[in-house]
């Protein structure tokens, strides 16, 4: 527990030095705060933002968005990943254009969502669904084939139906295999959001750096940024939380099993 | 009429290089409230005529037969002890137990009444709310054994189950599982490759020829009385007889894999 305390310490006192560096630096003009900002006017920005109320509006965009694309693609390749993972036909016919799906640089995909689904909401979800889908499935699909022959072949000595190991043995197994995967997913949920709303809105964080940037003013660039990386990291944190919860059947990481 | 009968039972299996016959022609039978051991060298598809027993695997040819009746699919009258680690890791102990009545569908209260009770019946009261993890090996059995028997199979198939325990956990298990198999008296079939313990457990020991294509070879009979303690049984001038002429049989086999397995090797 001092330990835990003490790594906290270091770690907040290795962000404070970073924003010194970066204010010592640009202060003495070593580097041009043009390009680089000013940490004390940023934090001013983020100040303001949150006291006059003005970011709420963009952030819930962005967080809306972001939740949504997280819920759909995860539900959808641990759906996906189970049947393809217990059905070997499906897998194999579909395999190809799995593999193409997923090698696909899929933030291309962006100005033709925003095409077809208009400049609304829809086509930041969905790209961030294209996003999130392929980390969770192959993370499900993979774990399907995992699971230890010896609990399948006693559940079904037990009298499990095909449904019931679906629902007690599979699923189960799943969800371990989900939040493994969930922590990537989560900054791939904010990634499709923001680029989704840079490439073309009317709202949303995304849409303020995009704005910010077009009058060069950095300083907005980097509060946008800041603000975005700790809701992210906010939403990793309420992951593991979940994780704690729904996986306390799972041994502890240190090994600790008694006995 | 007998509870299984395994009639001219043959596996194979398609393995590197061509096709792997693990038991051609056995026949093996277990009366009803029988104790019947398995044993054989490693590798003579002992475990493959259990999992012909238990439907897991259905054979290439020959029947299986429960109470009588063909066995298509799944043997609904049996049970099985497996080798390895087979309890659901999401389930804490009580759950684990329960878990063949929430398949059937029983009301959570009554079946988790009935897995208490059963926790209570392998030594493990106040244990039902620890994950397998938090088990010792011994426990992770026990519990394991209370899952299989609380749907009460009249069957019951073991896989080597005490294999991984150390000595004196194992003789523990031994005679609790003779205890609560003395109360009902379940047709047991038991597959080890300890020819001590399989005589300690069982009224008959049939001996599995060395693979592949492996069959029974010999059969004898366990007259020692009962109830036994495996730990004191083994003393007795009897058991001692028996282990000689058992394993002069056994020899043969052990020899024979042994010799296969260090050519394969080469």
């Amino acid at each position: 527990m001092r330990n835990g305390r003490l790594l906290w310490v270091a770690q907040a006192a290795l962000l404070v030095g970073m924003f010194v560096l970066w204010h010592v630096l640009t202060r003495t003009e070593v580097l041009p705060p043009f390009f680089f900002g000013e940490p004390l006017v940023v934090l001013d920005r983020i100040r303001e933002w949150f006291v006059t109320g003005s970011i709420y509006p963009h952030l819930g965009v962005t967080l809306l968005e972001t939740a949504m694309a997280f819920v759909i693609g995860t539900a959808g390749g641990l759906a996906v990943g189970l049947w393809l993972g217990l059905s070997d036909t499906a897998a194999r016919l579909l395999d190809p254009y799995i593999k193409a799906f997923n090698a696909m640089p899929r933030v291309i995909l962006a100005p033709i969502f925003a095409v077809w689904f208009g400049l609304g909401m829809a086509s930041k979800v969905l790209l961030g669904v294209t996003l999130v889908f392929f980390i969770v499935f192959f993370s499900v699909f993979h774990g399907v084939r995992e699971v230890n022959p010896t609990v399948l072949a006693n559940a079904r000595m037990l009298g499990a139906t095909r449904s019931q190991l679906l629902r007690h043995v599979y699923l189960p197994s799943a969800t371990a295999w989900v939040f493994a995967s969930l922590h990537s997913a989560v900054g791939m949920a904010f990634v499709g959001a923001v680029i989704g709303e840079y490439l073309g809105s009317a709202r949303g964080v995304g849409y303020l750096i995009l704005q910010a940037e077009g009058v060069f003013d950095i300083n907005t660039v980097f509060a946008g940024v800041l603000v975005l990386t700790l809701f992210a990291l906010a939403l990793d944190k309420l992951v593991t939380i979940a994780e704690r919860r729904l996986l306390r059947w799972r041994p502890s990481r240190d090994g600790q099993s008694s006995q | 009429m007998s509870a299984l009968q395994l009639d001219a039972i043959t596996c194979r299996f398609t393995a590197r290089g061509g096709m792997h016959v693990a038991v051609e022609n056995a026949s093996v039978v277990v009366g009803e409230g029988e104790f019947v051991s398995l044993v054989g060298p490693t590798g003579c598809g002992k475990s493959t005529l259990l999992n012909a027993a238990a439907g897991l695997r259905r054979p290439d040819a020959g029947t299986v037969r429960v109470f009588g009746q063909p066995l298509s699919g799944r043997n609904e009258h049996a049970g099985y002890l497996f080798q390895g680690e087979a309890l659901l890791p999401w389930r804490n102990a009580r759950d684990n137990v329960a878990f063949g009545l929430d398949l059937r569908r029983t009301a959570p209260d009554a079946s988790r009444a009935k897995a208490d009770d059963w926790l209570k019946r392998v030594g493990l009261t106040g244990h039902g709310d620890k994950y397998p993890h938090e088990l010792s090996g011994g426990m992770r059995k026990r519990v394991a054994l209370a899952q299989t028997l609380i749907v009460g199979p009249k069957i019951l198939l073991m896989d080597e189950p005490f294999s991984a325990l150390d000595v004196q956990t194992r003789v523990l298990m031994e005679n609790e599982l003779l205890a609560l198999w003395q109360q009902d008296r379940k047709s047991v079939l038991f597959v080890t490759h300890d020819l001590e313990e399989a005589i300690a457990l069982s009224d008959r020991v049939v001996v599995l020829g060395a693979g592949p294509a492996s069959r029974p070879v010999g059969e004898f009979a366990i007259d020692l009385p009962r109830p036994r303690d495996v730990a004191e049984v083994r003393l007795t001038p009897g058991f001692l007889d028996l282990h000689r002429r058992i394993w002069e049989c056994l020899r043969e086999q052990v020899m024979k894999a042994h010799h296969d397995g260090l050519k394969a090797d080469a």
